[in-house]
């Protein structure tokens, strides 16, 4: 019997980081969603995903043109500016074994985005969104998205003078059953979370702060990379287990460790850092949003995750077979059915 | 009064009530128990945007010769509502008949017409009903004085309340006592010198009564409709309530127990056509169903999926606009906009349902067309087909097997450059009409995923900002409605040589056919061509050079298919002349006639 030689470099699906990538990007050096769609290469690739299971959604802007540059070996949808979710909620109704990743930025979802993004986390549809935030518009060169902060200062808009949008509170406020921040300058955290959300059946939001190094890197802004180094505060460490994979916690001290069991049988473990925090539970969370809000923190993990809550699917008694998959018979009532109905319109 | 003239099985009737007063009941029982009688009988609801309280008509018109069209006046008057009785008694013919609830205190001055007193308030004593009953009972009163004034059988009355009510005796029971009560009272009471009468007739033998959007929404499920997102506006909702009443019984897979069609309530009508475009690009037969204003919303979705090639279908049920306009009334006021519809160079299938059948018929060829052609189809039906009960020919069953065009999964993918000697590219023309061969999320052949943008790309569906790139693709894409013209309904002709023609289509064609045989009449002959689809197939341009003159008939205010006719037929355009306007209500054969006539007698 041939068995499969797993050659070196590859994961156990056989394939090599590279069957991962995408183009070339076309951002610019240093670039915030360069590092993320890094991390999403990676985490599939340890994930041992087939690329071809894997859909890409995503709006308009820098963040949008970004699912270009990593899958390439994975079907994509680059549509319109802010309706990326109607877009994917549609398109996965085709097969339900399809894992949907979409590629968000702060202006298109927190801007002309807001509604699709609330209604989506609100019917959970499976699938990873990753708002790739850095409070700035980057292709029309600099506005202000609205996660900036208010009195940020822009080049050639002034000052900003509104109170700015928090993507993990508006996700959570619409019931959202998977919700982390984290920081592209900690590609660790990224990748972990990245997993986390992958194995999540419901809609997993991250909200990473993502600097646009060309206009918006300023050390006093809050989506600069300097400053999320000086006001980050980690909820937890965290690592992803995958279903099978043994939990191994060497460096991790016994009392300090909660467990989340995903959906999956997938675990995520948390170490305890400075403070207890619960990420089941939904009022903590909120608060902590909150205090964060008034702390000026930038807190990073996984802020809050109900593993079982229902999906879409859950609502619609779609079978198991991909419906893109049935065949012609299958879709078209019989001659029967049309004569008794006829029968009852007499 | 004796001059009048009996009219037999050819009159129409409205009802003046208020809505929320559940008049739709007595209303729909009496057009279903004359539909049984075998005379056929069309009905129009002209009702407000609004909930309970305001003035609602219900024309209903009896045709033994199977005229549809709106009558401008009324032979009977049931009127109910205090508020619309002088204006509605000022629009009945003389010699008709005013039947009118005695509880309504104004002075009616005309004597050229029989008016009867309704005692409602003593009638449903008599009938000794649940009093709590009583708003929506009192209608059963006309309907049993109709009965025995015009002769409707008591009988097939109770057919029709036995079937409204699905056969729960402790509903049907009030209302049939009611009606019995009012009829004997009438009968007793009243003399029977009705000059309008009904006798029965055997013309719709083995016809059905269907509303235009349930035809639509069950033409869609016998199409293999698999996914369908929506948001209500008025008067499109009914579709795709159809829709989610139908899918229980129709496409659920006996083998699995699951269904085959998920319909979901979107958010509003962008992300409904989201949804949708993001299903059809997966594979799924897809459509969405809105009225003007949704499909504004959906404009720039609609220039996207023009853009990536995705099948899908809109239906369009018009209503008044611009703006809200008026929300409850009909119109073919969309037909510029859907054609232009979206930034950019684009062309759109359009097709153009003229009847319940056609409504069935479009709904599953409809999405035939898209994943043939790879692209959005508009399907502009109107409140007036939408909304209202017709009579029709039973549904027919599709003739053609369902057909989900170039798509390749992962065996075609393997064998693709055996059977045409290059690598599949998604944007390639390979067959040269062109429309190129897709491939959808789920197959997992490692050549089968492509990035779709909306944004400039190759035929490898690579970016590309070249100026070859960009031109050659929306260059090929236009080839695709070459192929439409072919594929798409054909006008339906009736050509016998004449000088003069009509051009109508969808709704207008239910006066036009009675406004044609009135010219007859009065040794006007007139050739007719209904366009069913667009864009403009070669049969449409043929008619028009033959003819000397041709009427646009239609149901808005610019005369919007004559100017379509006009771009496309430049050459053509003096021969073309317009006969539209638009003010909420269906044409008439009367005004159409009028207009015509008009026209015709400078010439001579």
């Amino acid at each position: 019997m041939a068995t499969l030689t797993r050659k070196e470099n590859t994961n156990s699906i056989g394939l090599t980081r590279n069957d991962y990538i995408g183009r070339p990007t076309t951002l610019c050096k240093g670039c915030g969603h360069t590092s993320i769609a890094n991390m999403i290469v990676s985490a599939c690739y340890e994930m041992n995903l087939p690329p071809e299971k894997i859909v890409k959604f995503s709006g308009i802007g820098c963040s949008s043109k970004s699912a270009a540059y990593f899958l390439e070996r994975s079907f994509g949808f680059n549509g319109l500016h802010g309706r990326m979710p109607s877009v994917a909620e549609g398109a996965l109704f085709a097969d339900k074994s399809l894992i949907g990743i979409g590629i968000s930025g702060d202006g298109d979802t927190a801007n002309i985005g807001l509604s699709q993004f609330k209604h989506l986390v609100r019917r959970n549809v499976p699938m990873v969104y990753i708002v790739e935030n850095n409070g700035v518009y980057g292709l029309t060169k600099g506005q202000f998205s609205a996660t900036a902060e208010k009195g940020l200062t822009l080049k050639r808009q002034g000052e900003n003078p509104y109170l700015p949008v928090d993507i993990a509170l508006e996700a959570i406020a619409a019931n959202a059953s998977f919700v982390a921040r984290s920081f592209a300058g900690d590609p660790k955290q990224v990748k972990e979370l990245l997993k986390a959300a992958i194995s999540h059946r419901g809609t997993s939001i991250l909200d990473i702060i993502s600097p646009c190094v060309t206009f918006n890197n300023q050390d006093f802004s809050v989506h600069s990379y300097s400053w999320v180094k000086g006001h980050e505060v980690p909820l937890h460490m965290l690592e992803f287990v995958a279903p099978r994979d043994e939990i191994t916690l060497d460096d991790f001290e016994r009392g300090s460790i909660k467990e989340v069991t995903m959906h999956d049988g997938s675990v995520i473990v948390f170490k305890k850092l400075e403070r207890e925090y619960d990420p089941t539970n939904r009022t903590e969370a909120i608060k902590m949003l909150e205090e964060a809000i008034r702390k000026n923190w930038l807190i990073t993990g996984l802020i809050y995750v109900d593993p079982d809550s229902p999906n879409i699917y859950d609502m619609y008694p779609i079978g198991e077979n991909p419906l893109n998959r049935l065949t012609s018979k299958k879709i078209r009532p019989d001659r029967k059915s049309l004569e008794l109905l006829n029968q009852s319109l007499m | 009064m004796g001059s009048v003239q009996a009219k037999i099985n050819d009159f129409g009737i409205t009802f003046s009530t208020v809505n929320g007063s559940g008049s739709a009941t007595a209303n729909n029982t009496i057009q279903k128990a004359i539909f049984r009688m075998g005379i056929p009988v069309s009905a129009r609801n002209i009702f407000p945007s609004n909930i309970q309280g305001m003035p609602t008509w219900y024309s209903l018109r009896v045709s033994k010769d199977g005229f549809i069209g709106r009558l401008e006046k009324d032979d009977i008057l049931v009127a109910m509502n205090p508020e619309t009785a002088v204006k509605d008694i000022s629009n009945l013919n003389s010699g008709g008949l005013l039947l009118i609830n005695q509880n309504i205190k104004i002075q009616v001055f005309r004597n050229d017409i029989t008016v009867h007193l309704l005692p409602i308030g003593e009638l449903l004593k008599a009938s000794e009903v649940s009093s709590n009953l009583n708003i929506y009972l009192a209608n059963m009163v006309y309907v049993g004085v109709l009965a025995f004034l015009i002769g409707i059988e008591i009988e097939k009355i109770e057919n029709a309340l036995d079937q409204h009510f699905n056969g729960k005796r402790n509903a049907i029971e009030p209302n049939i006592k009611v009606v019995k009560k009012s009829f004997d009272w009438a009968k007793t009471s009243l003399k029977k010198q009705c000059p309008f009468s009904l006798v029965p007739m055997q013309m719709t033998n083995g016809k059905i009564m269907i509303d235009g959007n349930s035809a639509g929404a069950l033409g869609a499920l016998y199409g293999g409709l698999q996914f369908a997102a929506w948001y209500p506006i008025t008067p499109a909702t009914s579709l795709a309530e159809a829709l989610n009443d139908f899918v229980p019984n129709l496409r659920v897979d006996p083998e699995t127990n699951k269904i085959t069609c998920a319909v979901v309530q979107a958010e509003d009508e962008l992300a409904a056509v989201g949804m949708v475009i993001g299903a059809g690009w997966a594979g799924l037969r897809s459509m969405t169903s809105t009225s003007g204003p949704g499909l504004c919303l959906m404009s720039e979705f609609l220039g996207l999926a023009y853009f990536t090639e995705v099948p899908m279908v809109v239906w369009d049920v018009q209503r008044v606009g611009p703006s809200t306009g008026m929300p409850t009334h009909t119109s073919q006021g969309d037909l510029s906009f859907s054609y232009f519809i979206s930034h950019g160079d684009k062309d759109f299938v359009i097709l153009l349902p003229g009847d319940m059948n056609e409504c069935f018929e479009f709904g599953w060829k409809g999405l035939d067309i898209a994943e043939k052609l790879q692209t959005p189809v508009i399907i502009l039906s109107d409140l007036e087909l939408g909304m209202n009960i017709w009579m029709a020919d039973p549904l027919q069953y599709p003739d053609e097997e369902i057909d989900r065009g170039k798509v390749l999964w992962e065996e075609d993918i393997e064998n693709f450059v055996k059977e045409k000697q290059k690598e599949w590219g998604r944007y390639v023309d390979f067959d040269g009409d062109g429309i190129p061969y897709r491939t959808v999320p789920g197959n997992l052949h490692s050549k089968a995923p492509y990035f779709t943008r909306g944004t400039s790309h190759d035929p490898y569906a690579g970016y590309s900002e070249s100026s070859e790139d960009w031109e050659n693709n929306l260059l090929r894409i236009k080839k695709k409605f070459e192929q439409a013209k072919l594929i798409c309904p054909k006008p339906i002709i009736e050509d016998e040589n004449k000088e003069l023609a009509i051009i109508a289509y969808g709704s207008s064609e239910m006066p036009v056919i009675e406004a044609i045989t009135k010219l007859k009449g009065l040794s006007i002959g007139v050739d007719y061509l209904r366009v069913r689809s667009l864009p403009f197939s070669q049969e449409v341009e043929n008619f028009i050079k033959k003819h000397q003159r041709l009427y646009v008939v239609e149901n808005n205010r610019d005369g919007q298919m004559k100017q379509l006719l006009c771009v496309n037929y430049p050459d053509l355009a003096n021969k073309l002349l317009s006969v539209a306007h638009s003010d909420g209500l269906s044409l008439s054969a009367q005004w159409i006639v009028e207009r015509i006539l008009n026209e015709v007698k400078p010439e001579k």
